[in-house]
């Protein structure tokens, strides 16, 4: 090693260790970002992109109320799936942590995981197969006499979408709250019965405000990839379950307007960054307060 | 002094396992009281049961006259100091005081007030916006003592409190239960397993051992006549020698193995001690060692001197004698003047039959 040498032994390896992850996140993320907020402002103009800056794009997304529309009916649905996958979760975790022996945990969240076994998309299918007109729900129902006509608000529509994607979504719910409630520890519920605190209220007052943290977690975890789901809403949503992910894919591939796809993707990522800062900042709140 | 808390005949069995063996147990009103014994005794299952985390599987329980069966927790007239102290993390010092007096008919600004006398009176007065989480071992402490001493229970319960602080904390603390419990007039009941803390702070101790009771008595009588060889060799160090019972009158006729011949009053054996066989049990600190010159009117015999650990302010020899099994065991100050003898010198050791135990077996 020459003396002169600038780099350090160590910074030399550090580079190395890390050029390779960088170059990769560099050509994968940043570069198709950086792309995607370049065509945001340019316009398309039949085949060619005419790259003079422009902010139309934005002001037809934002204007267009089928835009509106698609981002409105987003937020709801990513809204809905977050919170009906969170209340489903937390008793789940609830019960594993603190009604499963200690020893049967493991097999517990295995089993939780199970649903990860088939692929996204074979799952979705077999949603659709479970909620048809013919489907699974529907002849039972009818079978066991509950219903004369099959259900049709069950599929192809937003709250097939739903269904789907809190099931898909579950177990990413579970965990971290899992986690939030196993780090609690049990003499702080003795100790709030003591101090006469009954079971439900030792719950509101020491057991949920713990768990609070991985309450938090599980939203982002849920909300943040759903908003920007694409196939479930494309299989199972029918017209009123499209999502604004499903309209951007439209733009870049069917109406061949990428600028205008580019300036909605944009839209829909403000969105979410708003959103998760939010409650980044509510777990920093939680977080602080111990 | 009336009794607070009554237990006859209580039970528990956890599956097979036989934790609490037919107690029998009264802890008067106002009393330090402690249960005493190795880990896995009972003990803190026992205080568990008076607190209602645990359901007795047979037996009955009162405190204040109140039958306890059925009652939980949180309607029981007790506090706990748990031994992690459980502090809530997400709670300041104050909120964690005032945790329990949610249902407490006062008003905010008084709750206030009591909040600050209690922490006033563990030594934490102004701490209450502190978090809890930025708190020092012994402070815990103090808040858990004050957030169950708020509530002014009949009965505070303390499972091993001081087991997790270092030894001058724990020593400093121990003076400070005391004081505490003493101002307020509250019974206490101490779970520990460290005996010398146990006879520090308590008006009466119970020993217990495999889900019993051994022995229940007060600190003095408890170190001084203990019944039996297990609650004398748990509490302070305890030289066991063989002896045989010869006659039993006024005075009860020994014969010491090594010592020789003696007789000793009947206080010193069990009740209805027998001729036979019997462990006979000397403290270290009543036989003494006969320095170069020294006289005594006690009884004397001649040994060797096997180990020696210097403390500083004390000595422990080990000291063989002819036809004692194990060396002896002698603690002596360092007084002005006196040598720490050697291993291997020849000695002389005082005794005397007033410092014998007669214990069973």
């Amino acid at each position: 090693m020459r003396k002169d040498s600038r780099l350090s032994d160590e910074e030399r390896r550090t580079i190395a260790l890390i050029s390779v992850p960088f170059v990769y996140a560099l050509l994968l993320l940043a570069l198709p970002l950086g792309a995607i907020v370049l065509f945001s402002f340019w316009t398309q103009d039949f085949l060619d992109i005419d790259t003079a800056f422009t902010l139309d794009n934005y002001r037809e997304a934002l204007s267009g109320p089928i835009y509106r529309t698609l981002i409105g009916r987003s937020l709801w649905i990513a809204g809905s799936v977050t919170a009906v996958t969170v209340i489903l979760a937390f008793p789940i975790a609830y019960f594993v942590s603190f009604h499963v022996q200690p020893s049967r945990k493991s097999l517990w969240l295995f089993l939780i995981t199970i649903p990860f076994w088939t692929s996204y998309l074979i799952r979705v299918f077999l949603w659709k197969v479970i909620l048809g007109y013919n489907g699974v729900l529907n002849t039972s129902l009818q079978g066991v006499g509950l219903i004369d006509e099959p259900l049709t608000f069950i599929l192809y529509n937003a709250n097939a979408v739903v269904i789907t994607l809190a099931h898909a979504f579950a177990p990413f719910a579970i965990l971290p709250i899992f986690v939030a409630l196993e780090k609690i520890d049990r003499s702080l519920l003795e100790a709030s019965q003591d101090l006469g605190e009954s079971k439900v209220t030792t719950f509101l007052r020491v057991t949920l405000p713990l768990a609070m943290p991985g309450v938090v977690a599980a939203v982002l975890i849920v909300f943040i990839p759903t908003i920007g789901d694409y196939v479930t809403p494309r299989l199972v949503g029918g017209p009123n379950g499209l999502m604004i992910a499903n309209m951007i894919q439209t733009q870049f591939l069917r109406l061949n307007n990428a600028p205008l796809g580019a300036a909605l993707a944009i839209i829909a990522m403000i969105c979410v960054t708003v959103i998760a800062l939010a409650f980044v900042w509510l777990n920093r709140k939680w977080l602080r307060s111990r | 002094m009336t009794d607070l808390i009554t237990l006859q005949g209580v039970n528990k069995y956890y599956g097979d396992y036989h934790a609490l063996r037919q107690i029998d147990l009264k802890i008067r009103q106002g009393e330090f009281f402690s249960l005493l014994g190795p880990s896995g005794c009972g003990k803190t299952t026992l205080l568990r049961t008076i607190a209602g985390f645990e359901e007795t599987s047979s037996g009955s329980l009162h405190i204040d006259g109140r039958d306890m069966r059925g009652v939980s927790a949180n309607h029981r007239p007790t506090n706990m100091v748990f031994q992690s102290y459980a502090i809530f993390p997400h709670l300041s010092v104050g909120e964690n005081v005032a945790f329990g007096l949610r249902k407490d008919p006062r008003g905010k600004a008084e709750k206030a007030r009591a909040v600050e006398r209690a922490l006033e009176m563990v030594g934490l007065g102004g701490y209450g916006g502190r978090r809890a989480h930025a708190l020092s071992g012994g402070q815990r402490q103090r808040v858990a003592l004050a957030r169950a001493l708020i509530l002014e229970p009949k009965v505070l319960l303390l499972d091993e409190p001081l087991s997790a602080l270092d030894k001058k904390m724990r020593e400093q603390m121990q003076v400070e239960l005391m004081r505490l419990q003493r101002q307020v007039g509250i019974t206490f009941i101490l779970v520990t397993h460290d005996q010398e803390e146990a006879l520090v702070m308590s008006d009466r101790i119970a020993v217990m051992f495999e889900g019993e009771i051994g022995q229940l008595d007060d600190p003095e009588t408890l170190y001084r006549r203990p019944n039996s060889k297990r609650v004398a060799s748990f509490i302070g160090l305890m030289n066991f020698l063989r002896g045989r019972v010869t006659e039993v009158g006024a005075q009860i006729e020994v014969e010491v193995a090594g010592l020789g011949r003696c007789a000793v009053p009947a206080e010193q054996a069990p009740a209805g001690a027998a001729p036979g066989d019997m462990s006979i049990g000397i403290r270290p600190e009543t036989l003494a060692i006969l320095f170069e010159g020294e006289t005594t009117d006690r009884r004397v015999v001649r040994g060797m001197v096997d180990e020696v650990v210097y403390y500083g302010d004390m000595t422990y020899y080990d000291v063989r004698i002819e036809g004692v099994e194990k060396p002896l065991t002698i603690s002596m100050k360092n007084l002005i003047g006196r040598p720490v003898l050697d291993v291997g010198t020849a000695t002389r050791v005082a005794w005397d039959e007033r410092s014998l135990v007669l214990l069973a077996g």
